[in-house]
């Protein structure tokens, strides 16, 4: 018995998983896999799927434990030791609040989304390492609502974050675009979020952002950040290689593909906006720009990974270039949004200090002065005259995307970019030529949007009065919205702060 | 454009033989430091070997233990007993 | 806070979210499980109806014909969220992992019976592709289920079964050393030979149903509730005069496993029977079917095994058995 010939990982990991799979005779495969074909996808022959990572579920659940054991024992010495002191500034807190209600509720659909792929994809290797992914996501769910669970405790704005994912304004931004992958066919699904999402778009979120958190003191978020990311480099893996896949099994799917590839690079790109504004806005030191990290990991990443893929014919995503463009403009134009609406949002803001509108100036050189710092010392001026400027009427959503229609044309930053389509009789409006094309190439999916002003227009949100909007979000007045200064969060900081100087004086 | 690999790891404890058996396994690796973590990049290819890693922390080391400390990459990944790469190959 | 304090208070504002205090009656400390799981999926506004099957929103209540008021009510006894459930597979694993070994340098398996060591590849070593089988019903489960209380723990049990597989994958590596032979024979006899052919069509039968709580009926309540008892327990019993312990040894994860399982299997069929008499009477006639099912599609395998006598009677001790529990789960058996 002990003269065995010792497996190798690749050899081991095919023994033990590939096998699995069989022919099924009793009943047909199209009714075991009923969504196989709708999205004409072509597969020839499964078995030429290369499994980029090889973990048995052994491996995984000793990883992972591990993994778990380490990220716990932070957040409960955490805890203990109101951690949620040591930041720079209260003003964080609120780019904790958007995670929370923005991207969280997003990691449980990628953990429902990769359980529906995990099971209808018909072949054995990527369908083993979806449900691994589902696992995955239903973990980053979890540690996101144990982690941020603390802040809660201390902070306003994340009482009720499920409640407020399926209703308020701007969080139907990100619940649209993972309803729309959700909703889509399978192949879609993995190239949404497995290569669209995960290996083009993730790292903004989680490396530079969470870096920042470290940055500003929050060992918490870096921790579960950081954490999440070590399965995050398997998810990006695996979104590669089924675009690999795809392209190599027929040519008939690169058309396909390069139209997923197209739609869900401008659909991510568009809720990455959220997150530009949080590392150029919330993060009270300042790491890197977001125009630094669309560099780093959209044109550099990016650039190497379509440069590698262009051997099967797929090009660069349309409207890369205008992507590419906006980023010296996204998050100076988002942060202007919530402003103007911070009345009726769930986390607090603040117009730029001096010295962060001087930063702002650095890292923008060719737009910040030019187009947005007259408008911030504006508003400055208005709150210090009393006027501080709201702005009361509701804002026309983009059908595709549902973001405000605040965006400027490419080129011309002083003029709003309006687009529109006609649909059986109805007129679509969009924010961009990216959101018009996504909309023109699926009329019947996008007409079914649940534009959140139309449904306050339509008395589906509790009433016709920002009020009672804003008590069907279950937002407590006064204290989840307005100026971060006068806030209640604000004035325990400072009473925080007042006190630990009296202790340690 | 020059095709960067890259991969990223924890600032920790944990990670710190694994970056140094990269950083002198791949000749003109370039290493860059930012809060809590470190990118490592490298034109065309980055690998970690088995070896490289035991002899620096005196025991047995399977690459997947990587898994506990990466935090992000940029290239195709091979994984196997003892290595694990990533690299752009055409 | 008063001038005169000489350390720091730190206040909460309140002690959970409001989700889970309104669940609560009060604001109170919540644990890890319920803010893990309560309420987590969205339940409302959903934006496009799914390509894949326009009938139904994302998330729908209507994809089963249970009806509860509170899926939240379907709590999982073990209180599992990812980092206990993974933790706890890890630690249990580790026992596994050291029996391997242990069987394995010793040479353990030299000792089986060789007709018993043939018996062996025969009944275990094709329920792999079970396994399998039960792996992408727990997935669909999670996929379409309704609440994050059930649909967490299905995909726990998804994690579950294909560790089983492969588990049972490393018994064979361990039999045919490192070779795989036994593994492609026992393919074949998963997709040809008669004792297996019941199953298998069981298998893929219920690889098509439509009503998620009826797959989770069937899969983790009957057939599960069949084979882990007749194969982990009586197979195995068989096999202790036939030098069958090292056998034992390395499944011993199995019926850890089951007995655990049963605990939230049993859990979830209790409360939605308890819900309603129309659930009830729906669970019991699922109930009825797989069970009958399954033991018809188990006789040939347990007559192979056991002698076609003593076969027919451990069956139906362990049908008996299922039908008892079934009973304390409130079903009209």
């Amino acid at each position: 018995m002990n003269a065995v010939a010792k497996l190798g990982l690749k050899q081991r990991y095919s023994l033990l998983t590939r096998g699995l799979d069989w022919e099924p005779s009793y009943q047909s495969k199209s009714a075991i896999y009923p969504y196989a074909e709708f999205e004409g996808i072509k597969i020839h022959d499964w078995s030429k799927w290369e499994d980029p990572f090889r973990l048995t579920m052994d491996a995984y659940w000793k990883f992972q434990a591990e993994k778990e054991r380490k990220l716990y024992a932070v957040l409960d010495s955490f805890a203990q030791n109101n951690g949620q002191m040591g930041l720079t500034d209260a003003r964080y807190v609120n780019a904790v609040k958007l995670f929370l209600t923005g991207v969280s509720p997003l990691e449980y659909q990628a953990h429902r989304g990769f359980a529906h792929v995990g099971r209808h994809i018909p072949g054995v290797g990527p369908r083993v390492a979806a449900q691994m992914q589902s696992l995955d996501e239903l973990r980053h769910v979890q540690t996101q609502i144990h982690t941020l669970s603390h802040y809660n405790k201390f902070f306003d704005g994340l009482h009720e974050f499920p409640h407020m994912h399926d209703r308020v304004w701007y969080l139907s931004v990100p619940k649209s675009f993972f309803d729309d992958a959700r909703t889509a066919g399978p192949f879609e699904y993995f190239i949404a979020i497995g290569f669209a999402f995960e290996y083009v778009l993730t790292n903004l979120l989680f490396v530079p952002f969470m870096s920042g958190a470290a940055y500003n003191g929050d060992l918490a978020t870096v921790t579960f950040g950081f954490s999440a990311q070590s399965d995050e480099s398997r998810h990006m893996t695996l979104g590669i290689e089924v675009i690999k896949f795809l392209l190599e099994q027929d040519p008939d799917n690169l058309p396909i593909v390069q139209k997923w590839v197209d739609k869900w690079f401008w659909r991510g790109h568009r809720v990455l906006g959220l997150v530009a504004m949080m590392m150029d806005y919330m993060l009270p030191k300042k790491i890197m720009s977001w125009r630094e990290a669309w560099e780093i990991y959209f044109t550099e990443a990016g650039g190497s990974l379509f440069q590698d893929l262009s051997r099967y014919g797929l090009r660069v995503p349309k409207y890369a270039d205008v992507a590419t463009a906006e980023a010296d403009h996204i998050s100076h134009q988002n942060w202007a949004v919530f402003y103007q609406y911070t009345h009726a949002a769930g986390f607090h803001t603040w117009l730029p200090s001096a010295e962060e509108m001087d930063w702002l100036s650095e890292k923008y050189p060719t737009t910040f002065d030019k187009y947005y710092r007259p408008r911030f010392e504006m508003w400055g001026e208005m709150a210090k005259e009393g006027k501080r400027f709201y702005n009361n009427a509701l804002p026309q959503l983009c059908t595709t995307c549902q973001i405000p229609m605040a965006y400027t044309e490419p080129g011309d930053p002083t003029t709003i970019s309006f687009r529109h389509s006609h649909y059986k009789g109805d007129t679509y409006h969009f924010c961009s030529d990216g959101c018009k094309d996504i909309f023109d190439n699926e009329p019947e999916k996008y007409s079914q949007s649940w534009l959140p002003v139309h449904q306050i227009f339509q008395g589906n949100c509790g009433g016709a009065s920002v009020e009672e909007v804003l008590k069907w979000y279950r937002l407590n007045l006064g204290a989840d919205n307005l100026d971060q200064a006068g806030s209640p969060d604000q004035a325990q900081w400072d009473a925080w702060m007042e006190a630990r100087r009296r202790v340690a004086g | 454009m020059p095709r960067i690999a890259s991969l990223t790891l924890q600032d920790t404890d944990t990670a710190r033989p694994i970056i140094e058996a990269i950083t002198e396994d791949n000749p003109g690796a370039t290493v860059h430091s930012f809060p809590g973590i470190v990118k490592i990049d490298r034109e065309g290819s980055l690998t970690v070997r088995r070896e490289s890693v035991e002899s620096r922390i005196g025991r047995v080391w399977d690459p997947q233990e990587l898994h506990l400390s990466i935090v992000s990459m940029a290239g195709n990944v091979d994984e196997d007993d003892d290595y694990f790469s990533v690299a752009w190959t055409n | 806070m008063t001038i005169e304090i000489k350390t720091l208070k730190v206040e909460p504002r309140r002690q959970t979210f409001g989700h889970i205090a309104r669940r609560y009656g009060a604001d109170k400390p919540a644990s890890r499980y319920d803010e893990a799981t309560l309420d987590v999926q969205a339940t409302a506004n959903f934006h496009y109806k799914p390509l894949w099957g326009a009938d139904h929103w994302l998330y729908d209540e209507r994809r089963t014909r249970v009806t509860m008021a509170d899926w939240y009510k379907l709590r999982d006894p073990r209180q599992y969220y990812y980092a206990t459930y993974n933790i706890a597979r890890a630690g249990q694993y580790q026992t596994t992992e050291r029996n391997i070994e242990f069987v394995d340098k010793r040479g353990l398996l030299a000792h089986l019976d060789p007709a018993w060591r043939e018996t062996v590849e025969t009944y275990l070593l094709p329920l792999r592709h079970m396994e399998w089988g039960a792996n992408l019903n727990c997935t669909n489960i999670c996929d379409l289920g309704y609440g994050t209380a059930v649909t967490a723990a299905s995909i726990f049990a998804a994690g579950d079964h294909l560790a089983l597989a492969q588990i049972i994958g490393r018994i064979g590596l361990l039999l045919d050393g490192n070779t795989g032979a036994s593994l492609d024979r026992a393919k074949d006899r998963w997709m040809t030979a008669p004792e297996w052919q019941g199953l298998r069509r069981l298998t893929e039968d219920t690889l098509v149903v439509k009503d998620w709580f009826e797959l989770l009926l069937a899969q983790n309540l009957a057939i599960d509730g069949i084979l882990y008892p007749l194969v982990y327990g009586r197979f195995d019993a068989a096999g202790q005069a036939l030098g069958g312990s090292a056998v034992s040894m390395l499944t011993e994860f199995m019926n850890e496993w089951f007995t655990e399982h049963s605990r939230w299997v049993d859990a979830v069929i209790k409360t939605a029977a308890a819900e309603s008499p129309e659930n009830r009477a729906l669970l019991t006639g699922w109930f009825a079917t797989w069970a009958s099912r399954a033991a018809g599609a188990f006789a040939p395998l347990a007559d192979h095994v056991l002698g076609a006598e003593e076969g027919t009677r451990a069956l139906a001790e362990v049908v008996g058995g299922l039908q008892a529990r079934a009973k304390t789960l409130g079903l009209a058996v």
